[in-house]
């Protein structure tokens, strides 16, 4: 699709009048979904999809609009003609933009990956196997994933992905599972096996009778799987410039110095280390490290071109939601071997769950822990406990109460897929916090 | 999408999006495949993928699906459209949106301010294979509104009801749901709020308004009654439920003033249609009657696995993802109290609006939701504001605490335009309409 999208670039150039420039986004996939439950299959497709986004810009004046492509070349080009008529007759009724802001220089880039992805139906035939004799629920996600970038100054950037993402659950009964995932460019039979039976070996220990414990404070272990979920939170509306300087940021007090977190934690987007392209939708290169948070301390934030142009301050390449695409947290110190025996007595929570601000100016947060939560004592796993809220602000969660960090950090790609595959990941460790608050 | 911010119309994007979605029913098996591609090659490729997925699937899916009797949909629905959205030029709607973003910039304080609106005509062909059709254009809008007031590290929103003025129709909804008249006292209410005391803490009464109530329906009434997360689709991702297939016909759900409707049949509702995405036609279904469940949401595909009754609410997000349960318009049918005897009647309490925050477990039990703005009632009056106001319970008992049902004159219809769930993942539009309503000791909280 490189070769068709670059040539309708050069169509809509040669569309262009005088005084007119375009940026141009093309988003693309070929998925195959395959959703189980009850280790059968309940839903298997297949979604083929390209969109273009064209911004039309005349002076600071600029409209735009979003078509899907066909596929077929002359289609297509019509299709782009018509909507630079639309928009170019659009652009006298709108006002100027004074936050306008898109890339001039040229700096085209190319990332392209050959697919090494297995035959869907072998995926498939391995993951009923893992299946059989046990509650399998989960979706088989695997295909190419397309993006491009192309404006009217000759820029042209290509990102082209193959993966797999196989995002399942063992189930217990109940709500007791084991979350899984199993995600790569390649598929290793000896890889996955290794993850099934991790998760059988999990699976055991929920079938001893699950403990209730009674709201209160705890001492416990955050897998990475559950601090995706807490940096998932503050990554929307924490470390953005817009959302600092209009005061709706959830690290409003850290940004004030009026709270602290622990010199433990250091935040980075780090655009170098994830799976996403490496541009963005007005052409920026994405900068290779954004630290937001040093050692315990508010730093950069993410500027969009937006900002940039409304702040007067320089873009760092993110996009227009000021969001983190491939958000690193710093290791600690605890071996992730000894995070157990580090916790002593408390709780092992592998996954958090539908986490929302109680009080956003405070970071407060509350969401339930899911999945596989066990009771631990003097280092080792007794029992499962059954689903618990929590409503903790992240100045105890990562400031006066965190004990510390694991040493080694994992990498989390996100499984989303709302209107695409999602490119964003976090590399995460796992965290050992003292009297955590569960409400509920 | 139109949005002025801080007096700057921000980047106006228009965006025109076509595809087909095959299904294919081989052998028991079941398979799709969809498309932008609408060339005949296109459409046969797509034919022969998901052909080539039922047959995988065959012997080996959840249920022979060959066995269920699919909707043959014959007919059209329509939005009932009084104002056209494309009737009323640009340069009008945005200059609209000025003058109501103007008139939120108050004071100094308000750090932030927005007025937006967001608007889709939808299409939708259903054919099939033995040649039935049913045609449906949807036109939906969603008007936006809000202002971040702070000082300090103090920092309080208000917004125009969240997204929850959602409306089927076409400009008149804006007036419909007051949308310009809105911009002073959400302006106002922001700068209060500032200076409120955070809401303490205790069991107390809470009277919730239609645009919290909408929120509590949704998550803690419409999500356990889907039949997919009933019959165990969406453990991994969105989460089961508490709800299980003997409860249906004999569960006390609610106290006996709690009855809900999935109700397809209000034009300006967000949700209203026709047929559903696997064409089975739409009826207004009673779900909870008198307190007691009577109904799950199940369309076709799912009613057909559980062998429970449901309603025509098998929905997809767009042409690029397959049908799933999805709650429609749901809502809270109104009773006969008014607000002054709801307040009234309660001697240390709290009143409550505007949905801000919302959390609940993956079986749909535990819950907490946050307001934007709440008020004290003392000894039957409404006294001081309060900041933060959070509340949480549990599903399974908090409904069966439902005391007042507001009278028919506070029945409010919105709805929300961004539910998550589904693998594939898959946002949709959903209608939700309820009167103001009592609650009888709820655990209440504050913030910080």
């Amino acid at each position: 699709m490189q070769k068709e999208f670059y040539g309708l670039a050069d169509h809509v150039s040669s569309l262009l009048r005088d005084g007119e420039r375009y940026t141009c986004v093309y988003s693309g996939e070929v998925s195959d979904f395959v959703r189980f439950n009850k280790s059968a299959i309940r839903q298997p497709g297949r979604v083929k999809q390209d969109l273009i986004l064209l911004d039309l810009i005349h002076g600071t004046r600029h409209a735009s609009g979003i078509i899907s492509l066909t596929g077929d070349t002359g289609v297509d080009r019509e299709r782009c003609g018509e909507l630079v008529a639309r928009l170019r007759l659009q652009i006298p009724e709108l006002p100027e933009d004074p936050h306008l802001l898109y890339a001039t220089e040229v700096h085209s880039s190319e990332r392209i990956q050959e697919t090494r992805l297995p035959a869907p139906e072998k995926a498939v035939e391995a993951i009923l196997d893992a299946g059989r004799g046990r509650d399998l629920v989960g979706i088989y996600a695997s295909g190419g994933i397309y993006a491009g970038f192309a404006n009217s100054f000759g820029q042209r950037n290509w990102f082209s992905s193959y993966s797999f993402n196989f995002d399942w659950s063992f189930y217990h009964g109940g709500d007791k599972a084991v979350k899984s995932s199993y995600a790569g460019l390649e598929w290793d039979p000896a890889a996955f096996g290794a993850k099934v039976e991790s998760a059988a070996a999990q699976l055991a220990v929920l079938a001893k009778p699950a403990r209730r414990i009674p709201p209160g404070r705890y001492r416990v272990y955050l897998t990475p799987a559950a601090m995706n979920e807490i940096l998932g939170t503050v990554s929307w509306s924490g470390f953005g410039l817009k959302d600092n300087r209009t005061r709706n940021s959830s690290l409003l007090k850290l940004i004030e110095k009026e709270a602290k977190l622990s010199e433990k934690v250091s935040v980075h987007e780090n655009a170098a280390c994830g799976v996403a392209p490496d541009f963005q939708a007005q052409g920026f290169i994405k900068s290779p490290k954004v630290t937001m948070i040093e050692r315990g301390t508010y730093k950069d934030p993410l500027v969009s071109p937006r900002s940039a142009k409304e702040y007067g301050v320089p873009t760092n390449g993110a996009n227009a939601g000021e969001s983190p695409e491939s958000l690193e947290m710093d290791g600690g110190d605890i071996p992730t071997g000894k995070a157990l025996e580090k916790l002593g007595t408390g709780l092992y929570i592998s996954n958090l769950w539908y986490l929302n601000y109680s009080d956003r100016p405070a970071c407060r947060m509350t969401g339930m822990t899911r999945f596989a939560t066990m009771w631990v004592e003097n280092g080792v796993i007794q029992s499962p406990v059954d689903v618990m809220r929590f409503d903790e602000t992240l100045y105890h969660i990562f400031g006066d109460k965190l004990v510390g960090l694991t040493r080694e950090t994992e990498l989390i790609l996100d499984a989303y897929t709302y209107e695409a595959r999602s490119t964003s990941s976090m590399r995460l460790p796992g965290a050992i916090i003292d009297d955590f608050t569960l409400t509920l | 999408m139109l949005t002025v911010r801080q007096g700057i119309t921000q980047p106006v994007t228009y965006r025109d999006d076509f595809g087909v979605m095959i299904t294919v029913i081989d052998r028991g098996g079941l398979g799709y495949a969809s498309t932008s591609d609408l060339s005949t090659a296109g459409l046969r490729r797509a034919a022969e993928e998901a052909l080539a997925w039922a047959r995988r699937s065959a012997g080996r899916a959840v249920c022979d699906f060959s066995k269920i009797a699919m909707p043959r949909p014959e007919g059209s629905y329509e939005s009932r459209v009084g104002t056209p959205w494309q009737s009323v030029p640009l340069r009008e709607k945005l200059g609209m949106l000025q003058e109501e973003c103007a008139r939120l910039k108050t004071h100094e304080k308000i750090a932030d301010w927005y007025t937006g609106l967001w608007q889709a005509d939808t299409e939708t062909v259903h054919l099939t294979a033995d040649g039935s059709k049913a045609v449906q254009r949807i036109s939906q809008i969603v008007p936006m509104m809000g202002v971040t007031a702070n000082a300090g590290a103090e920092t309080q929103v208000r917004t125009f009801g969240g997204r929850g003025y959602c409306r089927q129709g076409g400009m008149e909804a804006l007036d419909a749901v007051g949308f310009r008249k809105a911009a002073p006292e959400i302006a106002s209410e922001a700068l209060a709020l500032l200076e409120a005391p955070n809401c303490p803490s205790g069991k107390m009464d809470t009277v919730l308004d239609p645009d919290q109530m909408i929120l509590q329906i949704h998550e803690s009434i419409g999500h356990p009654l889907e039949l997919d997360r009933i019959l165990g689709d969406e453990r991994n991702y969105a989460g089961t439920s508490f709800v299980t297939p003997d409860m249906i016909g004999t569960y006390r759900y609610g106290s006996k003033l709690l009855n809900i409707t999935y109700d397809p049949s209000r034009p300006e509702q967000f949700a209203s249609y026709g047929f559903d995405d696997d064409g089975d036609r739409s009826s207004r279904e009673y779900i909870i009657k008198d307190g007691i469940l009577v109904r799950t949401l199940g369309g076709t595909t799912s009613r057909a696995r559980a062998g429970l009754p449901g309603v025509a609410n098998a929905r997809a997000t767009s042409w690029n993802r397959p049908p799933i349960d999805r709650m429609a318009n749901l809502n809270l049918e109104p009773g006969a109290s008014t607000p002054a005897e709801m307040i009234s009647s309660v001697e240390r309490g709290v009143y409550m609006k505007t949905n801000r925050s919302w959390s609940i477990d993956d079986s749909r039990n535990k819950f907490q939701f946050g307001c934007e703005w709440g008020q004290m009632i003392e000894n039957g009056k409404l006294t001081h504001l309060v900041k933060n106001p959070n509340y949480r319970g549990i599903s399974a008992t908090f409904w069966r605490s439902l005391k007042m049902v507001g009278a028919p004159d506070t029945f409010t219809v919105m709805g929300t335009p961004n539910c998550g769930k589904g693998e594939p993942n898959q946002v949709i539009r959903v209608g939700h309409a309820s009167p103001v309503c009592l609650f009888t000791d709820v655990d209440v909280f504050g913030g910080e």
